[in-house]
């Protein structure tokens, strides 16, 4: 799983630049899924399970994007001005490296500021691609990029940009080829633009219209020096959403993730997550409403170039995945 | 329906925290029950009872939504037997030390939420207000039983008990928006003296504090041809702001905004001033705050009107509200219901009538 | 020292009854200057027991209760106080319509007022302290403390004859259980009040007690000092209630910093007083103390040295000098509207003071402190 792991957070794919990765992903699920397409937005949706119409919906979400930057502006000296795509924070571009869409990378400068404590703004940043003019700058207005964040291991504990979501895209994809049969008929959707917004989830649900929707993406841990206050740790299992700031998971739900983690011997955390949200929020809200949940990585350093997982979390989620979805989906009222 | 503070002093003792409603659904569902013809639950775990009308199908819907959920707190972690806890709606920090609540654990269990002495706390909550994340809830236990009994993720409601003040006013928590729950209830109750043409879906929505979720789902499942939000609205009293607040006793608001039909609000003033029910005109000129911001918009839009009840100190144990605004905002509502006629909707414009 | 073995397994203890008390006193109200509500319950509860009751000028309640063994001459007059007032609120201005302007009696944290119920009066009219809400502050306003400028009690839409400028007002909180504790306002001092209502009616015969129920000790141990004056004991003994701050710290996850100002510990047993702003306990009191809760097996504590004071100050300077000490059952989140404090540090507490004082010779004094 390691390897696959590496070859998705490797590769590039911003907020609505997804081709590269999506192409990726679906190289990776061909051979397993009953049905695989593309919606209008870009999600990536796989079907599998049983196909009556009777049969429970139950809409899986992994968010295939990833934060990252978008030019805005090329100077005469071949400078690239840029804006940011998703939750990008400043204190984590300084010396980072980048890489657009079209395989070129620069890395992250800043004007002279005169005080080396100060932080600089967006506007007061650029990307320094070698270029020597505007002429010979590869990058055009509107390309977009992603961090560079190296993959690297340290025992169970994996290392890389992107993680967030890529680890819940490889949860998805080891869940799919480990599902041989399913009373559910189960939508596997690798979405879009999630961090700018939920908007590829948000299409997606309404599309599938599925009657359960359990999002996979990372959350924060609270294991690390004079960390935030909250209840979760790497290593300690897979974490089962009760909240974040967008969305209160559906009791029941919680309530079945638990009850079926408890049955299964499989260890898991409960998140109650104070800052940010994902694809459930907007699962949940779809059309009539959709009982939704979320399981949860936890991951050090989300929305850094380094997020940092531990891999026992990762193979538990995806044998929570799989207990879940081998029994026939029933919510207690 | 029993009496109005009887039945307002249930909905305020019980539960039902933003995404947890069940408790407060089931002291709901059966008020509305004999009032209505119909009843069911939206996915989300909104109640909706229908009121059928009179006219020939296929008939015309009203949508009255009032949410149910209550603000409060969750467990986000134990320390020594004590509760860390984050908000669950919007609660301003200031107000919650000393304050008695029920933690919801594998059983309830009383607690208080405590405010630490100073040397416990980070530099810098030291002094002035001590934010939410400093703040413990004590359940008077011992630290191994707090474990067995409570875990990450446990609701945390309010426990102060309904107060009875003078002249028929009422103090509690959550009466935002069990206030609007009851003129709900009362409405549905009047209804039953009333003819009129048109459907009636009463719909206890769940999520407002949070996502106005428990609305935008049930518009959108319900599809109604009119939909009215009845909230609450900030009661005047000392230090308030006047331009923003209003007189307790004194009547329901109408609200006026973009999130409002100019034509919907005209016909409820008109409704207002020919049974001389006093109101207040309450101007809402961005997001009105209430579930009609989802309303308005669910599936192909949908003409949405805003009717408040002043209630001071909103979001604290001790909202007070005047029982006679919530009997006011009742009949308004049914009264407008009753005038509602089969071609109501061909006479509803943007514009103003000249 | 010797203790009689039989003694301590018949002696008096805190039971149903006891509680009933401690909760009936504890749902009075009587902020500094009004005991009257606590008061009557005193005066009704010892009556019956009591060889001598008095109510002094300030409104003390002092009542004696003459021991039955060895001599007169050779016992010892042992003066227990506790105070009756509790910190509150007195209402200033009638601003109509229901509304009314107050200031706070005794040590109150004007953080702690924000968003209760109190009760006004010798009625106890119901009435709240509201806030603005939340949706009208703004971020910055929200990081300032609410002032009492700021505060008002609120009755409702009218007003009531019952309630009027100088009336006195408490948080409305109702005594209750919380497994192995309590939970109430007033814990300071209804504790000690209880207590003593309890220690008079089963008096020790060595001594004779001399018990003062005093007033407005939470604006300066004004009542102990004259009740202090007025017995002329051999020795005094404040029976209180102190904080126990007994919380985490909040970097207690990830490092080893240890609460070092706790004051007191739930579940530790009674509080025996070293020192304190107004008192330095006289340590052949503290010694026998200690010895009867040894021999007894009953778990006790000391109180940090630290700030704070009790009746015991007052005691200790009355006349030509009482020696003096405190024993106090701890309790958390003293002067709000909800302490929290373990059944069992009270009934500990009152095992200690029954045990220490039916030992209590007049040999305690004979050595010089």
């Amino acid at each position: 799983m390691k390897s696959l792991i590496q070859k998705l957070v490797q590769t590039t794919g911003p907020s609505g630049h997804e081709t590269k990765i999506r192409e990726v992903i679906r190289t990776e699920i061909e051979d397993y899924a009953d049905d695989v397409r593309v919606d209008a937005l870009g999600n990536l949706i796989a079907v599998k399970g049983n196909t009556s119409s009777d049969a429970k919906k139950v809409m899986l979400a992994a968010h295939m994007d990833e934060i990252g930057i978008i030019a805005t502006h090329i100077d005469e000296s071949g400078f690239v001005r840029f804006t940011t795509i998703g939750g990008v924070r400043r204190h984590t571009c300084i010396g980072r490296w980048v890489r657009f869409t079209n395989g070129t990378s620069g890395v992250i400068g800043y004007e002279y500021l005169g005080d080396v404590n100060k932080l600089p703004t967006f506007n007061q940043m650029y990307i320094d691609v070698g270029s020597t003019s505007r002429a010979d700058c590869p990058v055009r207005v509107g390309d977009a990029a992603a961090f560079e964040g190296a993959f690297s291991e340290h025992g169970e504990r994996l290392v890389s940009k992107a993680m967030d979501d890529r680890i819940g895209v490889a949860v998805l994809i080891e869940t799919l080829r480990h599902l041989k049969k399913s009373p559910n008929q189960v939508y596997f959707v690798f979405s879009v633009q999630e961090e700018v917004g939920l908007r590829g989830a948000t299409t997606a649900a309404y599309g599938i219209d599925p009657d359960i929707g359990i999002a996979v993406d990372v959350t924060r841990s609270a294991d690390t020096p004079k960390s935030i206050k909250m209840d979760v740790s790497l290593g300690q299992g897979p974490a089962i959403k009760v909240r974040d700031s967008g969305m209160l998971s559906d009791p029941r739900v919680v309530d079945w993730m638990v009850n079926t983690a408890d049955k299964s011997k499989l260890p898991y955390q409960l998140e109650v997550l104070e800052g940010g949200t994902t694809d459930a929020r907007a699962i949940q809200l779809t059309r009539a409403g959709v009982p939704a949940g979320c399981i949860s990585i936890p991951c050090r350093y989300v929305h850094a170039p380094s997020e940092m997982v531990d891999l026992k979390d990762v193979q538990n989620a995806v044998r929570l995945l799989l207990a879940l979805l081998k029994q026939e989906v029933t919510l207690d009222q | 329906m029993t009496e109005l503070i009887t039945f307002l002093n249930s909905l305020l003792t019980s539960p039902g925290l933003s995404g947890h409603e069940g408790p407060i659904r089931e002291l709901i569902e059966p008020a509305w029950r004999p009032v209505t013809d119909e009843i069911s639950i939206s996915r989300l775990g909104s109640l909706h009872g229908l009121k059928k009308g009179s006219a020939p199908e296929p008939r015309p819907t009203i949508l009255i939504a009032a949410h149910m959920d209550a603000i409060g707190l969750m467990v986000t972690s134990i320390a020594d037997g004590f509760l860390r806890v984050t908000e669950v709606g919007g609660l301003d920090a200031r107000v919650l030390p000393g304050q008695l609540v029920t933690v919801h654990g594998r059983q309830d269990l009383p607690g208080v939420i405590v405010q630490p002495p100073a040397h416990l706390l980070p530099e810098g909550a030291r002094k002035g207000p001590v934010p939410l994340n400093n703040l413990l809830v004590d359940t008077g236990l011992r630290p191994q039983r707090v474990k067995n009994l409570v875990r990450t993720g446990d609701l945390i409601s309010f426990a102060q008990e309904p107060i009875q003040l003078q002249a028929d006013t009422l103090a509690g928590h959550s009466l935002d928006n069990r206030a609007s729950v009851a003129a709900l209830t009362l409405c549905l109750d009047e209804l039953q003296k009333r003819n009129h043409a048109w459907d009636v879906w009463a719909v206890a929505t769940a999520q407002e504090e949070e996502t106005l979720g428990g609305a935008r789902t049930s518009a959108f499942q319900l599809r109604p041809q009119l939909a009215v939000a009845v909230d609450v609205t900030w009661g005047k009293s000392t230090g308030t702001p006047d331009h923003k607040t209003f007189p307790l006793g004194k009547g329901p608001t109408l609200g006026l905004g973009p999130n409002i039909h100019p034509g919907l609000h005209s016909s409820f003033k008109e409704v207002a001033d020919n049974l001389e029910i006093p109101y207040a005109i309450e101007v809402m000129p961005r997001h009105s705050g209430t579930d009609a911001y989802s309303l308005q918009v669910a599936a192909e839009g949908i003409p949405t009107m805003v009717v408040s009840i002043p209630l001071r100190y909103m979001h604290t144990p001790v909202e007070v509200v005047a029982l006679k605004d919530i009997r006011r905002t009742a009949h308004l509502l049914s009264e407008f219901i009753a005038h509602l006629d089969s071609d109501y909707m061909e006479k509803l414009t943007l514009e103003e009538q000249t | 020292m010797s203790t009689d073995s039989t003694k301590i397994n018949n002696q008096p203890k805190i039971g149903a009854t006891q509680i009933r008390l401690l909760k009936q006193l504890c749902n009075a109200c009587a902020v500094s200057g009004d005991e009257g509500e606590v008061r009557t319950i005193v005066l009704e509860e010892v009556r019956a027991h009591a060889d001598d009751v008095q109510v002094d000028a300030l409104g003390n309640v002092l009542v004696t209760k003459v021991g039955r063994s060895s001599s007169r001459k050779k016992r010892l007059r042992v003066m227990l106080a506790a105070h009756m007032d509790e910190v509150g609120f007195m209402i200033t201005s009638d601003e109509g319509n229901g509304i009314f302007r107050f200031e706070t009696v005794g040590g109150l944290d004007v953080r702690q007022l924000v968003g209760k119920p109190v009760w006004i009066g010798h009625d106890h009219i119901p009435g709240v302290i509201g806030a603005k809400p939340i949706h009208l502050t703004t971020a910055n306003e929200r990081k300032r403390t609410i002032e009492i400028d700021s505060l008002r009690i609120d009755i409702g839409i009218e007003a009531n004859p019952k309630v009027k400028i100088g009336d006195r007002a408490t948080f409305a909180t109702a005594f209750a259980r919380m497994g192995p504790s309590i939970r109430a306002k007033a814990l300071d001092d209804r504790f000690g009040v209880t207590t003593l209502i309890e220690l008079i009616k089963h008096a020790p015969e060595n001594i004779d007690l001399l018990a003062a129920f005093t007033v407005q000790e939470e604006v300066g141990l004004r009542g102990a000092q004259v009740a202090a004056h007025a017995f002329n004991p051999d020795l005094g003994i404040a029976l209180d209630s102190t904080p126990a701050y007994d919380l985490p710290s909040w970097e207690r996850d990830h490092e080893t910093e240890e609460n070092a100002n706790y004051n007191t510990h739930l579940d530790s047993g009674p509080a025996i007083y070293l020192a304190d702003s107004a008192t330095l306990a006289d340590p052949r009191l503290v010694r026998h103390l200690v010895e009867a809760a040894e021999t007894a097996k009953i778990p006790f504590q000391f109180r940090q040295p630290g700030g704070g004071g009790t009746d015991a100050g007052a005691i200790h300077r009355a006349r030509a000098g009482v020696p003096s000490v405190s024993v106090s059952t701890p309790s958390r989140y003293l002067h709000t509207a909800a302490g929290i404090a373990r059944l069992s540090d009270w009934k500990n507490t009152f095992a200690l003071l029954y045990i220490a004082l039916s030992t209590l010779t007049s040999n305690v004094l004979s050595s010089e402190r």
